[in-house]
């Protein structure tokens, strides 16, 4: 059973190594990767829901002299979610690259950036998570670059610079808890770490870092062009997994090993950063005439959801309210992660159609990809937080959350952030009931349709009917 | 598991499971579709019978499912939730007939009844809603399904009413929503019971819960369509006639209604509401909104506005009804949930028929309509005079309870004058119209008459459904002193609420 955590890191390995030196069979090498892989993730997640902690450590070498991957409930069921989209986004892509020349370059990179992903999520000391992080924002960049046109390249240069800036700003912190502890080992430091300069000025570094990678509002800068410029399939692993994986080292730190450590009144900050990135994110995604563009607001806005957990989580006593809190956090990074990928597949496959992704003249396409418009309604309950989704649960409980600390600004900051997620999800579905002639079979789905309605329905249905066991596997915990 | 514990959640999936089924249709099946439309109601119709016979004899039919620790989706029977799923299910039933005849032939009917089966699987869900969180999840889905049933047609006016629509619900919904987690973050999950439970929280709390029922009566009021918050209701009028009949009948505005009956009766509890010096300001605006309605309603020369405002003035007494202390006050509130569903949906067919049939909208081109079409004519009769609160149709029975109501409540002062001032203006904006329809010379041409191969006046199938309803109005006005009628029925209700 231990070895499902290094088939996780190998299998996609193999598989990159293998469509590099075949191109020709790289469809299908990476299909059945794929496919091996998200196996692999299932296994785990169930092995870790009946097991607890999973850990391996590499070559027989105790952690802190070895390399050691490790699995908890949030690692395995983050791990589930993005193996869950990239299966989908790789069958997608399939067909999205079908007639295309990229795809030998394309395949390659994808297993790669999969490798990084399942390796950060299984690290367990620092310094092989910065290494991950390294590689993973390295084959995101190549990825976005794909397109090759001179927007796509700016973009992606711009990605490229400030990735490697986080990544810096990371590497400073871990060095100097290395000076300070003498251990990279997470599971040890959350025992040695003591609050003063040395974990407060490492703290700080690590969190600017990771959170100019993540996009947090005012750093965001980069994210809606980088997102927006990219292929279909890649935008949708960029906003769903890969910010994603980053805010999960921030969780990490924060919620983790530094939880001791943390100074409420900067807990408050990265609140209210997340809460200037839910309203100017979602008022962008309003503004925004194209629809990639509206995608990728959105993920800046659905991002500020996530931090306004933070100063709630600090102010709550540990227990089951803290507890529904955190599943809440969780349940609701999944449900975006899901949704946004499903948006952005789907949003593919009418720029692919009808040439653009013009908002205004959606009228035709929208009737005419009626599983298409479907799947982005599907995200938009999602994306909104309206029931049944496991983002209604999700804001439920940050709500909840609120109101038992009492922080009522965030009670009102959520509210107009719904509304404005309400605004400019219906602003395109709209588009679908226009008086076009419509196709005599309503539902005429393509293969590449069918990935993006799995993703979103999983979100909008999956995760709200049987989100349950989100909060019982986050008590398997390091 | 048994049969009890999977019934409540079946009478909501015979409606939600072919309504998914008819979205994969191909537009040409016309026949598949109807059968699944067909089946869907009438299972729904046997199950909820069972259920009626059950919850009469006090039997428990629950579902339970765990969303997240302490989000339970509770679906149960009780009779306030029976005496919704009936009335949803049988005008459910009669407005498919009505929908399949007023739709045929036209575009996109694989979408709008795959919409329209899941906007009624919400309503019946909402209706059986055991907790506030259920309730709140069915009451958005509500808002999800009915936005692209008014959208239907497509015209810029149909989505600009769409639009409004959505606006308002949606605010309400999170209005709602907002409320909910409030509540449920100091009181835990809140179940609804009989007589209400928040009564026992300490007195310090008081404040946070009157701040919670605004926010709560607010959202509900939105589709509830209490003044200020009516604004859509007008302009929802774009949907196809069927649509706009469920939406003033059953499923939006009754929506509002039902939770008001619910947040009040078993969540607060009426008692502790007037504690609380809440149940007067609902009282206030229930009035004003009853006034408005029907003033707005004289001047409308489109008749589906003008029944649209009639809709605003009437669901109000159902608020009314909760706002008059007393028993006797709650049976004229909830008993008018029903009669008023009845006569709207009514009239709302009739409607149809008329712009369906002849091109008639306007209540200016009716004059001599009911030479030409008299069946359809006499349901709407039967309607309009129900609404006015003449006997034997069903109308007058709420009235006479929500009068009586006000006296033993020491209300009378201020309900009774409401009561007669909007008793005449209904007569004042109805009355024209019967007028108009059965005493004038009829114009020599329609606006746009269809010629039918039908022996009747109009198609058979848009016929029968407005006849059913208008007999089940005089019905329910002749027989209701008898058991199983709807004021026995809000009889129960009340003492079962009240503990008597």
């Amino acid at each position: 059973m231990i070895d499902i955590l290094i088939w996780l890191v190998a299998l996609p390995l193999a598989g990159a190594l293998a469509a590099l030196l075949l191109p020709r069979y790289a469809t299908a090498i990476v299909i059945s990767t794929a496919i091996a892989t998200s196996i692999s993730a299932a296994a785990l997640l169930y092995a870790v829901a009946t097991h607890g902690v999973m850990l391996y450590e590499i070559g027989g070498w105790p952690a802190g002299l070895g390399i050691a991957l490790r699995a908890d409930g949030l690692a395995a069921l983050l791990l589930t979610m993005s193996a869950l989209v990239l299966l989908a986004s790789s069958i997608y892509a399939g067909a999205y690259f079908r007639e295309n020349l990229l795809r030998s370059r394309f395949w390659p990179l994808w297993l790669l950036l999969w490798t990084a992903l399942n390796a950060l999520l299984l690290s367990g000391d620092l310094f092989n998570l910065y290494v991950t992080l390294e590689l993973l924002g390295l084959s995101a960049v190549a990825l976005a670059s794909l397109a090759g046109k001179t927007a796509a390249m700016q973009a992606a240069l711009r990605y490229l610079l400030v990735g490697l800036l986080g990544s810096m700003l990371f590497l400073a912190g871990v060095t100097l808890i290395y000076a300070g502890y003498g251990t990279l080992d997470m599971a040890t430091l959350s025992r040695v770490v003591a609050a003063g300069p040395i974990a407060w000025s490492a703290l700080a570094l690590m969190t600017v870092g990771l959170l100019l990678k993540t996009a947090l509002f005012p750093l965001h800068f980069w994210l809606p062009p980088a997102h927006a410029s990219a292929p279909a399939p890649v935008s949708a692993v960029l906003s769903a997994l890969v910010v994603k994986a980053t805010f999960y080292l921030v969780m990490r730190l924060w919620l983790d090993i530094f939880s001791e450590v943390v100074i409420p009144q900067v807990a408050s900050l990265l609140g209210i950063l997340g809460a200037a990135a839910v309203l100017w994110g979602s008022w962008q995604a309003l503004r925004a005439e194209r629809l990639k563009l509206l995608a990728a607001y959105s993920t800046v806005a659905q991002l500020g959801y996530l931090f306004l957990f933070f100063p709630l989580l600090q102010a709550l006593p540990a227990g089951a309210a803290r507890d529904a809190a955190m599943g809440g956090l969780v349940i609701l990074a999944l449900s975006h992660g899901l949704a946004k990928s499903g948006l952005f597949l789907a949003i593919g496959i009418i720029q692919q159609r009808s040439g653009h992704d013009t908002i205004r003249d959606l009228d035709g396409t929208a009737q005419r990809l009626p599983a298409t418009t479907f799947a982005i309604a599907l995200s938009g309950t999602a994306l909104i937080g309206l029931p049944p989704s496991g983002a209604f649960l999700g804001k439920w409980h940050l709500l909840s959350a609120a109101f038992s600390a009492g922080q009522w600004l965030w009670i009102i900051v959520i509210m107009i952030g719904t509304l404005l997620a309400a605004a400019y999800t219906f602003r395109v579905l709209g588009h679908a009931f226009g008086q076009q002639p419509y196709p005599r079979h309503p539902v005429t789905i393509a293969i590449e349709e069918w990935p993006a309605l799995i993703l979103t329905a999983f979100a909008t249905i999956g995760l709200g009917l049987a989100g349950a066991p989100v909060w019982q596997l986050l008590k398997v915990s390091l | 598991m048994n049969f009890d514990t999977w019934l409540p959640l079946l009478v909501v999936v015979s409606s939600l499971l072919p309504g998914l089924v008819m979205f994969f249709l191909d537009e040409g099946s016309h026949r598949l579709r109807t059968v699944l439309n067909m089946s869907g109601a009438l299972i729904k119709l046997v199950l909820v019978g069972i259920i009626t016979w059950g919850v009469f004899h006090q039997h428990i039919y629950e579902t339970r499912w765990t969303l997240a620790p302490g989000l339970e989706l509770v679906l149960h029977a009780d009779t306030l939730s029976v005496l919704f799923v009936i009335l949803s299910t049988v005008l459910w039933l009669v407005t498919t007939v009505y929908a399949i005849a007023y739709l045929e032939k036209s575009p996109h009917r694989s979408r709008f009844f795959g919409f329209f089966s899941i906007c009624v699987s919400a309503t019946v869900g909402l209706a059986l809603a055991g907790n506030l969180l259920t309730f709140v999840l069915f009451y958005e889905l509500l808002t999800l399904s009915t936005y692209p049933l008014v959208a239907h047609r497509g015209s810029p006016e149909a989505l600009r009413g769409a639009r409004t629509y959505l606006a308002y619900t949606l605010t309400g919904g999170v209005l709602l929503f907002t409320g909910t987690v409030w509540l449920y973050s100091i009181a835990g999950p809140i179940s609804f019971v009989e007589g209400g439970t928040l009564n026992q929280l300490h007195a310090d709390y008081h404040p946070q819960l009157r701040v919670i029922f605004l926010l709560m009566i607010t959202g509900l009021g939105v589709k509830a369509a209490l003044v200020p918050l009516h604004g859509w209701l007008p302009q929802a009028m774009v949907a196809p006639a069927p649509v706009s009949a469920l939406l003033h009948a059953v499923a939006v505005v009754k929506a509002g209604a039902f939770g008001i009956i619910r947040v009040v009766y078993d969540v607060y509890g009426v008692e502790f509401t007037h504690e609380l010096g809440l149940l007067t300001g609902l009282g206030i605006i229930a009035a004003i909104t009853i006034i408005y309605g029907s003033v707005k309603a004289l001047s409308q020369d489109n008749l589906k506005k003008r029944l649209a405002y009639s809709t605003v003035s009437q669901v109000s007494y159902i608020a009314l009804g909760i706002a008059i202390l007393g028993p006797v006050g709650t049976i004229g509130g909830i008993v008018h949930l029903v009669h008023q569903g009845v006569m709207k949906i009514t009239l709302f067919f009739t409607a149809g028929n008329y712009a369906e049939t002849l091109g008639i909208h306007k209540v200016s081109e009716m004059d001599g309509v009911g030479l030409r079409m008299p069946a359809t004519t006499l349901a709407f009769s039967v309607g309009a005079l129900g609404m006015i609160g003449i006997p034997p149709v069903a109308g007058y029975v709420s009235k006479w309870y929500l009068a009586l109501g006000s006296l033993e409540a020491g209300m009378a002062w201020w309900v009774m004058p409401v009561l007669v001032t909007s008793s005449l203006l209904n007569a004042a904006y109805f009355l024209p119209i019967l007028y108009r329809a059965w005493f004038k010379q009829p114009v020599t041409e329609w606006p746009n008459e269809k010629i039918l191969p039908a022996r009747f006046e109009t198609q058979t199938a848009l016929l029968w459904p407005p006849l059913i309803t208008a007999a089940l109005a005089v019905a329910a006005g002749l027989f209701a002193a008898s058991p199983y009628s709807p004021l026995e029925w809000a009889n129960l209700i009340a003492r079962r609420e009240y503990g008597l």
